[in-house]
């Protein structure tokens, strides 16, 4: 299919010849864990020049779910819990869902939140609503089905994330030094590249959308270096066969019909303003929070996991004291390392 | 998490398709992509398909490339 013309390694070295060309010192941060798992994967860190640096940022939804959340869901005792795999790993404050599911938990793992639907026909049954945009749009959808079809046993515990404003977020910090972003694919997808015009116009920052071949993330990396060139911050997109200027219009609508902009916590991050999305009061009776009163309030234990230092960019996870000592994939410590998305656990599989 | 899968289309009822993923099928819900025909590739993410896979702007990707590497 179309995808293998972008793995052409001829390709790759012609536009690795002329990254190297630039000179001067260059931070990109790549937002998305499946580009971190592609840079990985292709090792594209080691063949850029030493001046340009790739840094991983909060791109991972399961890394960024607070541990308030978890808890919540472990809590939920006599009903059925249903999440993506990634899931089942990431430390609460005392355990994990995998752990609790071991003790007699009952929590199911799905595919697509549209299984959870199906299970919820026979009993109780909470889907963990987390995602980005990519994630959330079908997810809205099946809230909106359960609706129709008047399947009350149904409900979600939301942690849907926004990117835009975590990119703002990320500017904002003093702390965090970007220059420019590599910005998602499938996110993109359905935002649309338009949805990035306020990086040029407010900060002065550049983003080129990129798909998740190797060469769409050389070339990306090669069209932000053009970018910087001319003097003129900009959005560019090279993943033009999937991701246009408006974004997927329907799954849009579909968000917005159910859901509206709250602000979110991040494990690692913070409460971040309007980051975050909320089932609308018209759908309330979907809503796990409301149903099962749930407090999913931000609190982060003491740890000595350095994640909230790899979310911003400033550390990379070898710096990290712990990193494939006593925190591995196997036994993981830290967010950043339990999904395999993670930048620690990108890092463990393809770059130690 | 984002990742999405590329598919082909080999089955439309209403808002619900099945998608060929190089030989083992799939339903997929095509609610986001209304005006999708048979024979489109698809994204696929968490049984839904999110976008259709432009071949036209793939193939001007692919030339925009050629030129970088003609240079
Ligand atoms: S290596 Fe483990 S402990 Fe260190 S930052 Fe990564 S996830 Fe946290």
């Amino acid at each position: 299919m179309l995808n293998n013309s972008f793995q052409d390694p001829g390709l790759s070295h012609k536009i690795l010849n002329q990254i190297s060309e630039y000179k001067k010192e260059l931070r990109i941060m790549e937002v998305c864990g499946s580009h971190t798992m592609a840079i990985g994967k292709w090792a594209l860190r080691k063949l850029l020049p030493p001046n340009i640096q790739l840094i991983s940022g909060p791109g991972c939804p399961v890394c960024v779910t607070p541990v308030s959340y978890i808890d919540a869901l472990i809590s939920l005792k006599s009903l059925t819990i249903t999440v993506f795999g990634d899931l089942l790993r990431l430390p609460g404050s005392l355990t994990t869902l995998e752990t609790a599911r071991a003790q007699g938990l009952d929590v199911r793992l799905v595919f697509s939140p549209l299984d959870a639907l199906k299970i919820a026909q026979k009993q109780e049954t909470v889907f963990a609503g987390i995602g980005f945009e990519t994630t959330t749009p079908g997810i809205a959808h099946t809230i909106r089905l359960a609706q129709e079809n008047n399947i009350t046993n149904f409900s979600v515990l939301p942690a849907f994330k926004l990117i835009p404003p975590a990119l703002k977020y990320l500017l904002l910090a003093d702390d965090v030094e970007i220059d420019a972003f590599l910005l998602p694919g499938h996110v993109s997808a359905i935002i649309g590249s338009n949805a990035y015009s306020f990086l040029p116009a407010q900060f002065d920052t550049s983003g080129v959308i990129s798909g998740f071949e190797p060469l769409d993330i050389l070339l990306a990396i090669k069209m932000i270096i053009d970018i910087l060139e001319s003097g003129k911050n900009a959005i560019e997109n090279e993943y033009q066969r999937v991701v246009s200027p408006s974004g997927n219009l329907q799954a849009q609508n579909i968000m917005n019909q159910v859901l509206y902009p709250r602000d979110a916590c991040w494990r690692g991050l913070g409460i971040i303003p309007a980051s975050g999305l909320a089932i609308k009061p018209e759908f309330s009776r979907f809503d796990a929070t409301q149903k099962y009163d749930l407090d999913i309030s931000y609190y982060e234990p003491p740890s000595p996991c350095r994640c909230a230092d790899i979310l911003k960019g400033k550390i990379l996870p070898p710096q990290c004291p712990l990193f494939a000592d006593s925190c591995s994939p196997a036994h993981p410590i830290g967010p950043c390392m339990v999904s395999s998305e993670g930048s620690c656990a990108a890092y463990y599989k393809y770059e130690r | 998490m984002c990742l999405a899968i590329p598919g082909k289309i080999i089955k439309i009822s209403q808002d619900q398709g099945t998608v060929d993923l190089g030989g083992i099928s799939q339903e997929v819900s095509l609610t986001f992509i209304p005006q999708v025909t048979l024979g489109d590739w698809v994204l696929i993410h968490t049984g839904f398909a999110i976008n259709i896979i432009s071949e036209s702007d793939a193939l001007q990707t692919i030339e925009l490339l050629q030129a970088v590497y003609a240079k």
